[in-house]
């Protein structure tokens, strides 16, 4: 029986056990302490004092997100003084922000406005900053930072450090001359960062902020000789309805492809199609590593890794170069969709790809730089032109005046908006496992997967690391090396836990054969360009809707697509044929730790 | 060839020091302050070296380095001039050295004589609160100064 103290908040009372924080008991109590540096998924800071309370017993306010309650407290959290003292820190803190609410991209979604807004900040007391001080860092390719803006909270530097174990960000100099900084202030398009974009996602103010390409997009649809094609990653379908006042796990899938086409995109197609592409591609490379590895005993890279989440792939270059070749070489659903529309569609619609603008919806702010890649132009064209995050899109929508929420449904065009429940739960952590097992699986032993309504239960859920295994029984003739051998895999989401991964595979400690990382924590829905804010609860909720989804679709297995078997006989003969190797793989680059 | 060895021997030098802290993260400070007084400075070669011996970011070092005002990120003069500017420092006349030691040294206080002798930086209290104005010149102590006095002082370090 833990040490249970009770607590006395606002003249309420509670026992909770030694040890909880201030903020956690007013929490369970149903009381309102306003947080700053606080976050859900990060550790604890206790450098905003916005949360500050008063203590009976204590000559000074505690904050409350930090003080732990270790004596029967009595509690009061909106004395005169604590009222006092919010405003001043507010008044404090907004005498160093520099900009102006209204043109500041988190305008109504900022923590600092809301703060000041909920405390009477009615004058700046302390002064204001007339003229910027910093530049903006526009070196990444992904992620913008606007220090002009920051309120030094740290929530940047401890998701970079602790939450996702990168460290590009850090806080230099001290006191006054504090400054969020990279090693040496270099600009950040050149330090190790992974532009997974959690910062963006945590950050309270408009400090961080994603490279906006809508304007681009908005040029794109205004000239009447381009063709704008729109392809739709699974996360952001069942995110994108919290920018409408939808709650968390609402999937807007068609009424979503009904905006779009009333924005101005010519073409709206489903990503999912190319997830399941992938699953053909990656799943047969599998195969191959395996057999040459069992049957021909020639040395490969064991286990494979999966390529689909582009931070992943960064953090793997500058962190793991040596396990580079461990990679699935296939590129991401997002660029093999864009190189299959800028060579395949463009014959079947005879238009020039030249002529072609690919702008995809994605959950992700590495996209952004993934598109970039000098590499990802096999067809001679960029594949992807543009790659939009969730809030770039819905300020899009919102800018037309439509409403999302009123619209009619509708379906993807044809013929690359087919995509299967397989495709789908590619957005959520262990999607890309669970969908490979399902094609894989029935390759080797022509059944269906030993799970019932083929839902792989064990790499599910929100554990950071998940094993599982699968035994191979009954296999087809091609296979027979295969049978009564297991499969071992293993998934990870977040890169602090891909590094423990790595680790066990550098040390030779790992018995896996296939691997899952995505760089994000709950994977593509938990994506750094997803609406703010994001935590676990929502990160859970927009995973059900997209298992949800996956239950209730006809075609649940990447290889029963039929138009994955027509793009196949039509366009690129099998899986891993010279074409799709040109078209669909790619190469990846070593880069430094630092 | 010469460049090469230089790195090499700074590499094995930052080693050494690692080794004798045993790699260890909590020791940090102290490896830092040891190769702060080998080089005078932190370069950034020696902080990524440092980075890579500890198995840390070198953005932690970054940060640990800028955070305390004994390391220095950048080079510094042969000698460091530091003078106090606390409250009581301040009552007692640190204005006037400070202005002194300004003229003496043709530099503002932040900046390196282009000799590389000196460099002149203010430093908050270093404990002589009865016997201000005082300051630090390397490591040792000198109070009570009055303007001619910190000019005969700071002649001796030339």
């Amino acid at each position: 029986m833990p040490n249970m103290l009770a607590v006395c908040i606002n003249g309420k009372e509670c026992e909770v056990e030694f040890g909880t924080t201030i903020l956690e008991a007013a929490r369970k109590m149903n009381i309102h302490i306003p947080t700053l540096c606080y976050h859900d998924d990060l550790c604890l800071s206790g450098i905003c004092r916005i949360c500050l309370v008063e203590v009976d017993g204590e000559k000074t306010l505690q904050a409350a997100c930090s003080a732990p309650i270790t004596r029967p407290l009595h509690i009061r959290t909106h004395t005169e003084k604590v009222r006092k003292a919010r405003r001043n820190i507010l008044e404090l803190m907004l005498s160093n922000h520099y900009g102006e609410c209204y043109t500041c991209f988190r305008n109504q979604n900022c923590e600092l406005q809301k703060l000041a807004k909920e405390y009477g900040v009615d004058s700046l007391r302390f002064g204001h900053v007339e003229l910027p001080r910093h530049t903006k860092d526009t070196s990444s390719r992904s992620i913008i930072r606007d220090m002009d803006k920051c309120i030094l909270c740290r929530r940047c530097v401890r998701t970079c450090h602790d939450f996702q174990g990168v460290g590009a960000l850090e806080a230099a100099f001290r006191g006054i001359d504090t400054e969020i900084q990279t090693f040496l202030d270099h600009p950040l398009g050149d330090a190790v960062c992974i532009n997974c974009g959690q910062c963006i996602n945590r950050c309270p103010t408009g400090a961080l902020r994603e490279r906006d390409r809508s304007d681009e997009v908005w040029n794109a649809i205004d000239d009447p000789q381009k063709i704008v094609v729109m392809q739709t990653a699974p996360a952001p379908r069942a995110s994108i309805g919290e920018e409408f006042g939808l709650p968390p796990g609402t999937s807007i899938t068609r009424k979503l492809n009904t905006a779009l086409k009333m924005v101005g995109f010519d073409y709206v197609f489903d990503t999912n199609f190319a997830a399941d592409l992938t699953i053909m591609e990656e799943g047969t490379e599998l195969l191959t590593r395996l057999k040459d590895f069992i049957v021909d005993k020639k040395p490969v890279s064991l286990p494979m890794i999966t390529s689909c989440s582009p931070g992943w792939v960064k953090y793997c270059e500058h962190y793991y170069p040596d396990y580079l070749p461990h990679l699935s070489t296939c590129k991401s659903p997002q660029q093999m969709f864009g190189s299959l529309i800028k060579t395949y569609f463009a014959q079947k619609i005879k238009v020039d790809p030249k002529n072609i603008m690919v702008v995809s919806l994605m959950p992700c702010v590495a996209k952004k730089y993934e598109s970039d890649r000098p590499e990802m132009s096999a067809s001679g064209f960029k594949d992807v032109d543009y790659a939009l995050t969730s809030r770039e899109l819905a300020q899009m929508i919102k800018e037309t005046g439509i409403r999302v929420t009123d619209l009619e449904d509708s379906d993807f065009d044809s013929p690359l908006g087919l995509g299967s429940g397989a495709g789908l739960i590619f957005g959520a952590t262990g999607g890309v496992m669970e969908a490979a097992i399902r094609t894989v699986y029935e390759i080797i032993t022509g059944e269906e997967v030993p799970f019932e309504n083929l839902n792989v239960i064990p790499v599910r859920g929100m554990d950071g690391i998940k094993e599982a295994e699968i035994s191979f029984q009954k296999t087809k003739e091609d296979w027979k090396f295969l049978e009564g051998k297991t499969l071992r895999v293993a998934i990870a989401h977040g890169t602090a836990n891909a590094k423990k991964i790595m680790d066990k595979v550098a040390s030779g400690e790992a018995q896996w054969h296939f691997i899952e990382i995505m760089a994000c924590p709950g994977g593509c829905l938990g994506g750094g360009g997803q609406p703010i804010p994001t935590n676990e609860n929502i990160r859970k909720a927009r995973a059900k809707a997209i298992y949800d989804e996956d239950s209730h679709l006809n075609i649940r297995k990447s290889h029963s697509n039929p138009q994955i078997q027509m793009l196949y006989n039509e366009f690129l003969d099998h899986p891993n044929s010279k074409k799709a190797h040109k078209l669909l793989h790619t190469t990846y680059t070593r880069r430094g730790k630092i | 060839m010469k460049l090469e060895s230089q790195t090499q021997n700074i590499a094995r030098a930052v080693k050494r020091v690692c080794d004798e802290y045993h790699s260890r993260r909590e020791k940090l400070l102290q490896i830092l302050e040891e190769l702060n007084e080998l080089y005078g400075y932190l370069s950034e070669y020696v902080m990524k070296e440092v980075a890579k011996n500890l198995d840390m970011q070198v953005s932690e070092i970054y940060g640990v380095a800028t955070f305390y005002s004994f390391l220095n990120t950048k080079p510094k003069g042969k000698n460091i001039i530091r003078l106090c500017q606390t409250v009581s420092c301040e009552l007692a006349g640190k204005q006037r050295i400070a202005n002194a030691l300004e003229n003496e040294l043709g530099i503002r206080f932040g900046e390196t004589t282009p000799d590389g002798m000196f460099s002149l930086e203010y430093t908050n209290c270093i404990g002589m609160c009865n016997q201000g104005p005082a300051m630090l010149i390397n490591d040792d102590v000198y109070y009570n100064l009055d303007p001619e006095k910190a000019v005969d002082i700071v002649e001796k370090y030339h």
